[in-house]
Formats: structure tokens, C-alpha cells, sequence
């Protein structure tokens, strides 16, 4: 019998698995998925959602959301929370890219001040933003710096040169994890780091030039300052090999700890630690400072879009508002206040390749965000449009406040490649007026737009469930790929 | 008997790697590894560098062995093209691998490995060795 044949509809786009499916289950799955889609969902996804529901301490429920597909041990575009006294904390749940996140950044220009300029702006963006396999950031860091960055992420940077201090205002955790601790970051982690901070990396990781398409919230775009025609900048990045490095050491610590502490887990990936237990809060005080390390990457990033605007179109960038609009964590693990039948209780929520979508009120919420909810930024694949969406009371009462990252790949590299070829691609792209720069052309081929599932429907599944609503469609007209 | 094949994993990319030791099999993962990254074919062993690591068992070997070439591979900023490894009774290995340092113009930029998995992975002795990775991109 096919896991599938367990599912039960909930309603429109939403699904469960009962708890009863597996003797081992702690907790129900739900997900999140077009009702078009249920028949092609892999199997193998579904019974990670039910893994993860067996772990200890798990609340609720096991959480896939519209663009979920197989990963490691936990299911990407997966959320589950633990409890602080009974739960656990898993390396696999946050995945090895800690804080792969994305940031946009708007501007009052529009697509007749830059039009005739486009092309100077993507070349230049592509020289002063090292992108690519073996890409070297190019700034020296100083020795023991490296701590500083892991210990306060984009403070440092701020504090450093790159951006304004009111940028700090509008990032996830204003871009600095308090909990992070540098003295038990490895070494090699620490000198993966170093030559890598301010670089974009390689795969799917992209800097783009987007216009403002359509609002479908006028309300929530104003709030966020985002207006129909508006030049922005979306930035798509996380903790290099830094981030890597601790994620693998830790998944060596976690598969000592699991079995020390006689913790049952259907997959090695799934290695965890009691929340309590020594090792669970060096992982918790490690991933925080990988992911500081992406807030002070995406912060440099940021200058030097603004530096390269600035050389380019000859304005300062606080002459062209080129404010960020928001920056969201997408692979992380976070100490959470949450709603569980109906009493208020600290979670440890892990969000991996979800992205976090707290509703209006809360307090994590920038102020000037606080009566809309967060903006919510749903990156698509190379030359099809992201979405910015904002979080709401739905995704409080449901997901633990989240909902979907991205568009979700559906074919693997090696098929991609066979498929698709970079230069048709390239050319398919210009004649929808999309100019793409890339490190080579296997990256083309194998972040080819049909290797993913078509980002609208996932964000049309968000908006219909409710977890996170639409605000505004921006499209690519320019996009640097690693 | 080939050195290595490539296998299909949704998003990444599966390696199998075989030898007649299980020596050999580690020397033709890591060649695997680098054909990932770069063409392999076109990198001078101009530079070698060892490195010694233990493990409690074989597959952890192989996922610290991978991981290891990884990060010479960043922190060196270095392809390396050739692989000598020694594994005693104990799972001590030791490693020298030789490569030359990047140069983008001269070497093919393909994907980079963000990290080793435990998925899938293997390590198998029928009439030959046989050791499998997937790596996370």
C-alpha cells in the first residue's frame, strides 16, 4: 500500500497524514500542496515529513509546505518545532547552506532611468560581486576577524563600512543572532570562511536587477514602499563554506550524540541532540554564528550593489533610496514563541528551506512592518519572477509562522543538463529582454527555469491557504549567476 | 574496471567510485569529486599536500575523507588531480594529493560541492571495492 493512500484533505491544498499512520509518530504530518500537484508529490518526501514526526518532542505537527521535495533526512520546504523540555535539535533540519536567505532592495528609479544603462549595470555588478565555483571574496579580513563577523554578523559589517546603520532595522533578527558564539566555531570552518566572505557562490544563488510588476496588495506594498515600475535588487545567498563546514561537523557530532542518547531516528541525517544536552547548544550557538557570517555576506553584497548604482548612474544611492526592503533567513533554527493548544509555549522551530511568516503584532516584526506582518520574499528560478508575500495570522495559527522559499527543483542536474542547452537559454531569456551573466555555462544548464517547479503555483498555494498572502510579482531584467 | 560513474539525485549528483583496494577506491572518489568541479584531465600535479585523519568506521572515513579534499579545495584555492591514500587496520588514512592552484582561465568552472552527505552513502567490498557518495550542490 502506497503511503498515499493515508492522506487525508483537510481542505483546499491542505493534506495530513494521522498520527496514527506510523506507531513511531509523535505528532501528524500536514503539508501544504496545489491539489493539482498531490498525484506527482514523490513518495519519499512524505515519509521524511512522517520521520520527522517520530522525533521526540516534536509539536503538532510535521510541516511540508507548497514547494516541499526530497532532502536530506527532513524534507525540504519542511517546519517542525520542538519543545524546549522533551525536543531536540538536528543539524538536518536547518541543512548545510545555514541562513541561505534572501534580501531585496528597492530604489526610486525606474525602468526609464536605467534602461540605456542595463547592460553597464550587469557587467559591473558581475566584477564587483565575486560569483562562481573557487570565487574568493575580496576583502582581506584581518586575523581573529573571522570572530568578530560570526559573532555579530551585519553589525560588524555595518560597523565596518558596508551599509547604513538603519539597514540593521529591517533584517530577520536585525542580522545578528545573539546567540552565536565564535570560540566553538571550528577552525576549519573559520578558514573556509575567510577567503569566501562577500561572494554569491555558485548553484542557485543569483543577484538580480528586477522591476516592480504588478501589486495585488496596495495597502501592504505601500507599507513596504514598494510600488508598480520600481527598480529593486534581489539578492539570493547564504554562509559559504563556512556555513558548510559547520553543518558537516556537526552532523559527525550528532551522529555520536543520537546514539548516546538512545534517540530512535528512521535516517542517519536525521542525527540529533536533546535540546538540553551540551552538544544541542553548541550546534545552536555554531549555526548562529553561520548565521550572522550570511547576514554580514548579504550586507557587503548589499554595498556593493549600491556602490556599483552610485559609479554607474552617477547618483548616491540614499539620493536613489536604495533602502532594503527586507532580508529573510530560509535555513534556520530559532527560539520561538508559539501557539500550541492553545497555551503559549518556547519552540525550537527548524525551518529548512521555509521561510519564517509571522503575522501582524509580532514583536520580531520591524516596527514599521508590525501592523501588516513581515515581508515575506519568495526568490524564482534564473529569468522567471520572485514574489514578495507578507506573513499573517493564518501562518501563526498553522505553520508556526512560515511558509515556502523558492520554486523547489523537480529535475536533477546531470537530467538538466542533457536537456537544456545554455546558449538557447540565453537567447530564450533576451528575447524576453533578460540579460544573464554567468560564471560558466554548465550553471546556465543545469539552473535552466524548467529544472524547477513553477514558482507561481507555489506561491499561489501560499496565498490561498493563507500562510503568507500575495503582495507583488517583480520580474528579472538582469540576473548574475556563480 | 572504470574508475569512477556519476549517478542521478534530484537536486545533486550521486558518485560511485571502484578500485581493486579499497585504497584505490578513495583515490578515484576523490578524482570523482574534482570531475565535479573542474575537468580533471587539465590539472598540473604541480603541488601536493598530505594530510592524515581517522575514523570510526568506514563509511565516516569516506564522508571525512571527502570532506577533507573539500576543504583543501577552498581554503588551498586549489584543483587537485592525483591521489595517494593509505588506509591502515586502525582507519587511520593517509592522504597526498597533488593539484595545481585555480586559474579560471586555464581551468573549467562547472559546479561547486557545497558538502558531502551521509545519503546513500557506501562503502562495499564484493570481487572489487566499491564506495558511493552523494554531494550536496
Amino acid at each position: 500500500m502506497s503511503i498515499k493512500d493515508e492522506i487525508i484533505k483537510v481542505r483546499d491544498n491542505v493534506y495530513e497524514i494521522p498520527g496514527s499512520y506510523n506507531k513511531k509518530m509523535r505528532a501528524s504530518g500536514r503539508f501544504y500542496i496545489a491539489d493539482e500537484y498531490i498525484d506527482e508529490l514523490e513518495e519519499g518526501a512524505i515519509e521524511q515529513i512522517v520521520n520527522v514526526a517520530c522525533l521526540p518532542g516534536v509539536q503538532r505537527f510535521s510541516i511540508g509546505l507548497p514547494d516541499i521535495h526530497f532532502g536530506y533526512g527532513f524534507p525540504i520546504g519542511g517546519v517542525a518545532a520542538f519543545g524546549l523540555r522533551n525536543g531536540i535539535v538536528s543539524p538536518g533540519g536547518v541543512g548545510f547552506d545555514i541562513n541561505c536567505g534572501v534580501r531585496l532592495i528597492k530604489s526610486n528609479l525606474t525602468i526609464d532611468d536605467i534602461e540605456d544603462k542595463l547592460d553597464e549595470i550587469t557587467e559591473k555588478l558581475f566584477k564587483n560581486i565575486p560569483s562562481g565555483v573557487g570565487s574568493k571574496g575580496k576583502i582581506r579580513l584581518e586575523k581573529d576577524e573571522i570572530n568578530d563577523v560570526l559573532d555579530y554578523g551585519a553589525e560588524w559589517a555595518v560597523n565596518n563600512g558596508y551599509g547604513w546603520p538603519e539597514d540593521l532595522e529591517v533584517l530577520e533578527e536585525n542580522g545578528r543572532m545573539d546567540d552565536a558564539d565564535s570560540s566553538i566555531v571550528s577552525d576549519k570552518a573559520k578558514k573556509r570562511g575567510i577567503p569566501q566572505l562577500g561572494s554569491l557562490g555558485s548553484g542557485n544563488h543569483f543577484l538580480e536587477v528586477q522591476v516592480v510588476d504588478e501589486i495585488y496588495n496596495e495597502e501592504v506594498a505601500k507599507v513596504y514602499g514598494l510600488e508598480k515600475g520600481m527598480i529593486v535588487v534581489m539578492i539570493h545567498t547564504g554562509s559559504r563554506g563556512c556555513g558548510h563546514q559547520i553543518c558537516s561537523d556537526y552532523l559527525r557530532i550528532m551522529d555520536k550524540a543520537y546514539k548516546n542518547y538512545k534517540i530512535d531516528i528512521a535516517d542517519r541525517q536525521l542525527a540529533c541532540a536533546p535540546l538540553n544536552s551540551k552538544e544541542a547548544q553548541n550546534y545552536i550557538q555554531a549555526m548562529a554564528a553561520a548565521a550572522n557570517y550570511a547576514w554580514a555576506n548579504r550586507q557587503m553584497i548589499t554595498h556593493w550593489v549600491r556602490e556599483t548604482f552610485e559609479d554607474v548612474l552617477g547618483k548616491s544611492a540614499k539620493d536613489m533610496e536604495m533602502d532594503i526592503v527586507y532580508d529573510v533567513a530560509h535555513n534556520i533554527a530559532k527560539m520561538e514563541t508559539h501557539k500550541v493548544y492553545n497555551r503559549e509555549e518556547d519552540v525550537l522551530v527548524h525551518r529548512k528551506g521555509a521561510t519564517r511568516a509571522f503575522g501582524p503584532g509580532r514583536e520580531e516584526v520591524p516596527e514599521k512592518y508590525r501592523e501588516v506582518g513581515q515581508p515575506v520574499l519568495i526568490p524564482g528560478t534564473m529569468g522567471t519572477a520572485s514574489y514578495v508575500l507578507h506573513g499573517t495570522e493564518t501562518a501563526m495559527e498553522e505553520t508556526f509562522g512560515s511558509t515556502a522559499h523558492g520554486a523547489g527543483r523537480i529535475l536533477s542536474r546531470s537530467k538538466a543538463k542533457k536537456d537544456y542547452d545554455a546558449d538557447e537559454i540565453t537567447q530564450d531569456l533576451e528575447s524576453k529582454g533578460i540579460k544573464i551573466k554567468a560564471t560558466s555555462k554548465h550553471v546556465i544548464e543545469e539552473e535552466a527555469p524548467g529544472a524547477y517547479k513553477d514558482v507561481d503555483s507555489v506561491v499561489r498555494v501560499s496565498d490561498s491557504t493563507g500562510i503568507a498572502k500575495l503582495v507583488a510579482k517583480v520580474k528579472p531584467l538582469s540576473v548574475c549567476k556563480g | 574496471m572504470k574508475k569512477y560513474e556519476y549517478f542521478e539525485a534530484t537536486a545533486d549528483i550521486g558518485l560511485r567510485a571502484f578500485g581493486e583496494s579499497l585504497n584505490q577506491a578513495f583515490e578515484n572518489a576523490g578524482l570523482a569529486i574534482f570531475n565535479i568541479i573542474s575537468d580533471t584531465s587539465n590539472i598540473e600535479a604541480e603541488r601536493e599536500i598530505s594530510f592524515k585523519i581517522r575514523s570510526e568506521d568506514e563509511i565516516s572515513l569516506l564522508y571525512d575523507y571527502l570532506e577533507e579534499l573539500l576543504f583543501y579545495h577552498e581554503i588551498e584555492f586549489m584543483l587537485f588531480s592525483e591521489f595517494h591514500v593509505e588506509i591502515d587496520d586502525n582507519l587511520q588514512l593517509r592522504a597526498t594529493i597533488k593539484g595545481e592552484a585555480i586559474d579560471w582561465d586555464k581551468h573549467e568552472r562547472k559546479t561547486e560541492i557545497k558538502a558531502i552527505t551521509y545519503h546513500k552513502m557506501d562503502v562495499k567490498k564484493t570481487d572489487h571495492y566499491e564506495v558511493q557518495a552523494i554531494v550536496d550542490l
